[in-house]
């Protein structure tokens, strides 16, 4: 299709997101050989704009201001409009994360246009660019394609992969004046919950906790074994009901919906709604005391034991080898 | 209060997809309120019950959806409201249904609109942010926790895992997440009252829209089930054994640390 196309890049702790490195590949699809033009919103951002191009966006277009650091759904559906109207692209793409979702489908509405949410893949079939997208949490897929206007996408992080690391690409990065006015949204507080930082929707490993896991204290021993992967920690609706965790680890088709590269499930059973959130992760291992338990239909490694003398074993090896 | 829920009537989770002719088979399948609007229902109705006014539940659907707003209504909403696009031929997508809301709801005088996060089925969460932007005003999603202090929502929402207090001027659309509350199941004396609430059917006529108005912008071109996973390895022998080999094929055969 057409000859430009926006990425807008997202930062977290200071960063910019693996996802923006993503969708930059997935917009370089779209654009067929057009140009990617990376956004960054925010602060102190000319470092993060080149690691963009490094990462294959031809230039970047910053807005740097206060009012942009913290996500506000008025304050970036204002600024990306902005420069919608400036560059007149023919698609954009943006992570489907937290911020992601919300700014997207209101775009989609201020734009009139067609938005393909959380893809997991984008393909160039017959000159038609069709992304493909999980439906009922992944437990089938529908490819879509949008016939006119603009192409708007968000893409579903740990995906599409993205290209390899260029130090020695360069592009113009300018910065764009951008009048911010009435946000509506007053941000007072931002609670820290996640403890090291490892989201659940990017994370390469994810230790899983079911019902199996008894309690709160019960989830220490998965802690642990999450620590030495660097991995995140999740759990299933039965260990979120039973109150063992909070409700923001529920993973499963109310809950998030994950594709790491590897999966441990401890004392989970595998009900269907679980296992639509997590059966399309690379590897899975399954840890569970009942060898009948339906978990082990979609797990690739499994083993038949109680999970509090299992998972303390896999620490331990795991840290005797370098992960 | 006026309060108004936006609500989508799914497959239930436990449903197995079956896909015939390119299409999901619906042969049947049990149907739900989505599970993440029946926290925006609980939500909507515990404001009403603090607040006064009244919760009023609209979906976009055909004949069939009235039984989900029959079990809106038993658990305690005032009214519902059947957007019937049965005559649209062509497939809708999320500008369908969004426009179709707010072309019922800017004629409405409300408070609070309140819906899902995603819906279960299609997972994009599309719908409420965009008819937020068609009646210009402003969102917040994924909430878990809602307060209304006179003319303001006082607001938690989580946002991967952390959560983020914020305060917004009403009117606000909000979508629900888990952890928001515990929807309650409809009582026997809310199911015969239920019977007797109104329940009212427009259609695109109604709304004064045509087709074109409403046409979907995307196109589904396939649908697929993913591929059935080869059969995994159940480890055998003593448990030290079974940790040292899966820690080396996960090292060395799959590749994954």
């Amino acid at each position: 299709m057409g000859q430009k196309v926006l990425v807008l890049g997202e930062m977290k702790n200071g960063e910019v997101r693996n996802v923006t490195y993503e969708a930059i590949a997935a917009g370089q699809k779209i654009v067929d050989g057009g140009e990617i033009v990376g956004v960054l919103f925010g602060e102190n951002l000319q470092e993060h704009a080149e690691t963009m191009i490094h990462y294959g966006a031809d230039r970047v277009v910053t807005a740097e201001k206060k009012e942009l650091a913290p996500y506000t759904t008025d304050a970036y559906s204002q600024a990306l409009l902005q420069i919608c109207e400036a560059e007149k692209p023919e698609g954009i793409v943006m992570g489907h994360t937290s911020s992601g979702k919300d700014l997207a489908p209101r775009m989609a509405g201020k734009l009139k246009a067609g938005l393909v949410s959380d893809a997991v893949g984008v393909d160039i079939e017959d000159g038609q660019v069709v992304f493909t997208r999980p439906i009922y949490s992944g437990k089938a897929f529908e490819k879509k394609v949008i016939e006119e206007g603009l192409v708007l996408a968000t893409i579903r992080p740990n995906n599409i992969v993205a290209f390899e690391k260029d130090e020695s690409r360069s592009g113009d990065v300018s910065s764009m004046d951008i009048e911010i006015k009435d946000i509506r949204t007053m941000i007072k507080d931002v609670v820290k919950k996640t403890s090291d930082g490892v989201d659940l929707s990017e994370a390469n490993i994810i230790v899983s906790g079911g019902r199996g896991v008894k309690s709160a204290d019960g989830f220490k021993p998965l802690e642990e074994l999450a620590e030495v992967l660097g991995a995140a920690v999740g759990a299933s609706r039965g260990a979120c009901d039973a109150e063992y965790c909070d409700y923001s680890l529920q993973i499963g088709q109310t809950g998030k919906v994950v594709t790491p590269d590897l999966y441990i499930a401890c004392g989970i059973s595998g009900a269907i709604q679980h296992l639509a959130g997590m059966s399309n992760s690379k590897v899975i291992v399954a840890i569970n005391k009942d060898p009948e338990a339906p978990i082990f239909e979609v797990a690739d490694y499994g083993i038949v034991g109680d999970l509090f003398e299992v998972v303390p074993k896999l620490t331990e090896e795991f840290s005797k080898v370098s992960v | 209060m006026n309060i108004y829920v936006i609500m989508k009537r799914t497959f239930d989770t436990e449903e197995k997809i079956v896909i015939h002719a390119g299409a999901i088979d619906e042969e049947g399948a049990e149907f739900i309120i989505n599970p993440y609007d029946e926290y925006a229902i609980e939500e909507a109705i515990v404001l009403r019950d603090e607040h006064g006014g009244e919760v009023t539940v609209v979906t976009v659907g055909d004949e069939e959806t009235e039984k989900e707003l029959r079990t809106a209504l038993a658990m305690g909403a005032d009214k519902a409201v059947l957007l019937d696009i049965e005559e649209l031929e062509d497939e809708s997508d999320h500008f369908t249904t969004s426009s179709i809301l707010t072309a019922y709801l800017k004629d409405q005088e409300f408070d609070i609109i309140l819906g899902g996060n995603v819906a279960v089925d299609d997972g994009a969460g599309q719908v409420a942010p965009r008819v937020a932007e068609g009646l210009g005003i402003n969102q917040v999603t994924t909430i878990t926790r809602l307060n209304i202090d006179g003319e303001t929502a006082k607001i938690e929402r989580d946002v991967e895992g952390d959560v983020e207090v914020i305060e917004t001027p009403l009117p606000v659309m909000v979508t629900c997440q888990q952890g928001l509350n515990e929807p309650r199941y409809p009582s026997l004396p809310g199911i015969m009252k239920a019977k007797k609430k109104p329940l009212d059917t427009l259609d695109l006529d109604d709304l004064d829209l045509e087709e074109e108005d409403v046409e979907a912008k995307t196109k589904t071109v396939g649908r697929f089930l993913p591929p059935e996973k080869a059969a995994g390895r159940v480890l055998e022998g003593e448990l030290d054994d079974q940790v040292q080999e899966l820690v080396e094929a996960l090292k060395n055969e799959a590749k994954v640390i």
